[in-house]
């Protein structure tokens, strides 16, 4: 039997402490100075809250950390999942297609392709692209930030050109339950989260994956040796990343019914990596946690609706938000903490003696 | 030593180049106006809207009609890509440069150097501040819509539709892009009516952006927050119709009636508004017309002609509120 002591001190020093902290700080404010974020109530039969939107705005943003982490933890990082994201649902809104007809005054279903099979070809593309970023890595050599910059700019003429720079509105009404769908109360995107959450778990924990990646992470020549493929793994870490940005682009642009090829997903690929690193993930790769990555997408979200919620004048939210973040940042570095708990005592030390010499 | 002759021959290419086209663009204007095709550089801001499409189509079209040859860059909503585009048509020489410019400052450099190049500028649908000096003196003509007076329009028509004198009608405002020029104006215009009707107060306010999903995603916020300080929220004004299509959406959600629970007037005027006032869910959208192509044209050949124009040129525009949608729905163009 452990003393809650030991349990204590092992949770402080495990790696799911301070994103565990800092969500905990930023619900704290809200719980102190927004009123009501707490609040649940059943609507239309399903939940509603400010928690609620959390969860449901903040998935796309969980979905991609967990491709990032993976990434990342094999040193690599992936900045082009916002492009991704707008190629996505450019896709799936060009073959679902933005006809609104109606016969006799009731409105019309109609789909250039079915549903299904517009989903599961956007979701190809972004895999496919995710791949081609893989390939660039994993075989051509080049280095991951470079190799994603490619997609990251030349995307979102992609989703241009797919959408013929027009934004396209989605009328068909079963494509909306992606993003704004409820099942047994619950926003469906949370489910679609936990499903690719689970499976990824599942995949890096219970199969030999996570070991494999964290070791390419911490030394791919000494992996190579050990007789891992490691370009193998590489490469599928990629296509992964941007299967995961796939899906977060089908909730964007069914959120929204409709697919903007300009803004969908814009500077997303920087809140996703923000995400791995305030989780508490290191961007030298190696050892990850999925967990903290998705802790620290919510955290991100918290920020930007707390934001919200609590009024702060347009003009100076992205300084707020900045201001947070840093914080946040350095409450997680252990340097810092040890010089500023350091300094602290000392300052109290000198404050005491001069007070001695007066 | 090398270095310095060096630096002196392209100094000598650079004055050359400036004078060259100085001449160039003279020669143009003075001797045979009608027998070159003219050349209109524009940069457009990007497509961020059906709004903004529609623009852009109707620039290219009446180019095309004019037999003006358009030389067409998306800025994708980046004010570095519409200096880079700007840059290059001054390089190119051409006859006209127009600009929808994507925020209002920082164009000092850039003007001065289509100035001093002796390409005349021409303003489409956005004003600019300059740091120094009066913009006025660095483009021709500012060619497009009064903000202020969409504004004034959206405001007035609320006015009129409440019919509320005394009791308190609370007001919850999508804004645009931070620092855009139709942000800043339609916020003054709105505010500037209000003022005469203090019974009519903005609770809260917050940028959208200008999209949809961040409409959405602050109206959310709005209708929560708004419930826990005890608000009833009577009235959305956004600033364009993407955003109140965006929180429409977040309504619905929340269980309410858009268009009856909570009055919606927004601007712009595009096809989805028109749509969403026939399903009852918007209740007026103030026109903002893009289709100054024509009148674009007109300018440029007047321009070239040697014509004088006139510091302001406005475009046409309405105001449709929801019991005309249906009637006006097929022949809108945007």
């Amino acid at each position: 039997m452990k003393n809650p002591a030991d349990i204590w001190k092992g949770f402080k020093d495990s790696r799911l402490f301070w994103p565990l902290a800092a969500l905990g700080i930023v619900l704290l404010f809200n719980l102190i100075f927004t009123k009501d974020f707490f609040v649940m109530e059943i609507k239309d039969g399903h939940l509603y809250g400010v928690i609620i939107d959390i969860i449901n705005r903040g998935a796309p943003l969980m979905l991609l950390s967990i491709g990032m982490t993976l990434v990342i933890a094999t040193k690599g990082i992936d900045i082009s999942v916002g492009s991704v994201i707008a190629i996505s649902g450019a896709v799936a809104a060009s073959l679902i297609g933005g006809k609104l007809e109606y016969v006799d005054g009731v409105q019309k279903l109609v789909t250039l392709v079915p549903m299904p099979i517009a989903i599961l070809a956007a979701l190809f593309v972004a895999t496919v692209l995710g791949a081609w970023n893989g390939l660039l890595v994993a075989r051509v050599g080049i280095q991951p930030i470079v190799a994603t910059l490619i997609l990251l700019v030349a995307g979102r003429g992609i989703a241009q050109l797919i959408t013929q720079g027009q934004i396209i509105t989605i009328y068909y009404n079963p494509f909306k339950f992606i993003g704004g769908g409820y099942l047994l109360g619950f926003p469906f995107t949370m489910f679609i989260v936990a499903v690719v959450f689970a499976a990824t778990i599942y995949l890096v924990r219970k199969t030999a994956l996570g070991l494999f990646i964290e070791s390419i992470g911490i030394n791919p020549v000494a992996s190579r040796f050990a007789g891992i493929n490691v370009s193998k793994y590489i490469f599928s870490v990629y296509a992964f990343s941007g299967l995961c940005a796939g899906i977060a682009g089908l909730i964007v642009c069914s959120n929204v019914s409709s697919a903007d090829g300009n803004n969908a997903g814009l500077f997303i690929e920087l809140d996703a990596i923000l995400a791995v690193a305030l989780g508490g993930n290191s961007l030298d790769g190696g050892k990850f946690s999925l967990v903290g990555s998705l802790l620290g997408a919510l955290v991100i979200q918290s920020i930007t609706t707390t934001i919200y919620a609590t009024g702060v004048p347009p003009e100076i939210t992205l300084v707020v938000k900045a201001l947070v973040v840093i914080l946040i940042c350095l409450l997680q570095s252990a340097n810092f903490r040890a010089v500023v708990f350091a300094k602290w005592g000392q300052n109290r030390g000198i404050a005491h003696e001069s007070t001695i010499a007066k | 030593m090398f270095k310095g002759i060096r630096i002196g021959a392209a100094l000598l290419a650079a004055a050359m180049l400036i004078l060259l086209a100085g001449c160039g663009a003279s020669n143009q204007g003075a001797t045979k106006p009608t027998e070159k095709k003219i050349v209109l550089g524009f940069s457009q801001i990007g497509a961020e809207s059906e709004w903004r499409t529609a623009n852009t189509e109707s620039i290219k079209a009446a180019a095309k009609e004019a037999g003006i040859e358009l030389k067409f860059s998306d800025a994708q909503q980046k004010q570095e890509n519409q200096l880079k585009a700007i840059r290059s048509f001054i390089q190119q020489k051409v006859d006209v440069i127009a600009f929808s410019p994507v925020v209002e400052t920082g164009w000092d450099a850039v003007l001065q150097e289509a100035k001093a190049a002796g390409i005349p500028v021409i303003l489409t649908d956005r004003a600019i501040k300059m740091s120094n000096g009066n913009p006025e003196d660095y483009y021709v003509t500012f060619m497009g819509s009064d903000f202020v007076e969409e504004g004034r329009r959206a405001a007035n028509w609320l006015v009129d539709f409440m019919k509320q004198d005394k009791a308190d009608v609370n007001i919850v405002e999508l804004q645009g892009t931070v620092g855009s020029a139709p942000a800043i104006d339609r916020k003054n215009g709105f505010e500037e009516v209000m003022k005469n009707h203090p019974n009519y107060k903005i609770i809260k306010s917050q940028t959208g952006d200008f999209t949809r999903a961040k409409g959405k995603e602050v109206m959310e916020s709005f209708l929560k927050s708004a419930k826990a300080d005890g608000q009833k929220i009577d009235v959305l004004f956004a600033h364009n119709d993407d955003m109140a299509i965006g929180a429409i959406q977040a309504i619905e959600e929340a269980g309410l009636k858009p268009g009856k629970d909570i009055i919606i007037v927004s601007i712009d005027g595009v096809k989805g508004a028109f749509e969403a006032m026939i399903a009852g869910k918007l209740n007026a959208t103030i026109e903002c017309s893009p289709l100054l192509g024509g009148q674009l044209m007109e300018a440029v050949k007047d321009l070239t002609a040697g014509k004088q124009l006139a510091k302001r040129i406005l475009t046409k525009e309405g105001v449709f509120p929801a019991d005309v949608a249906a009637k006006e729905l097929p022949s809108r163009k945007y």
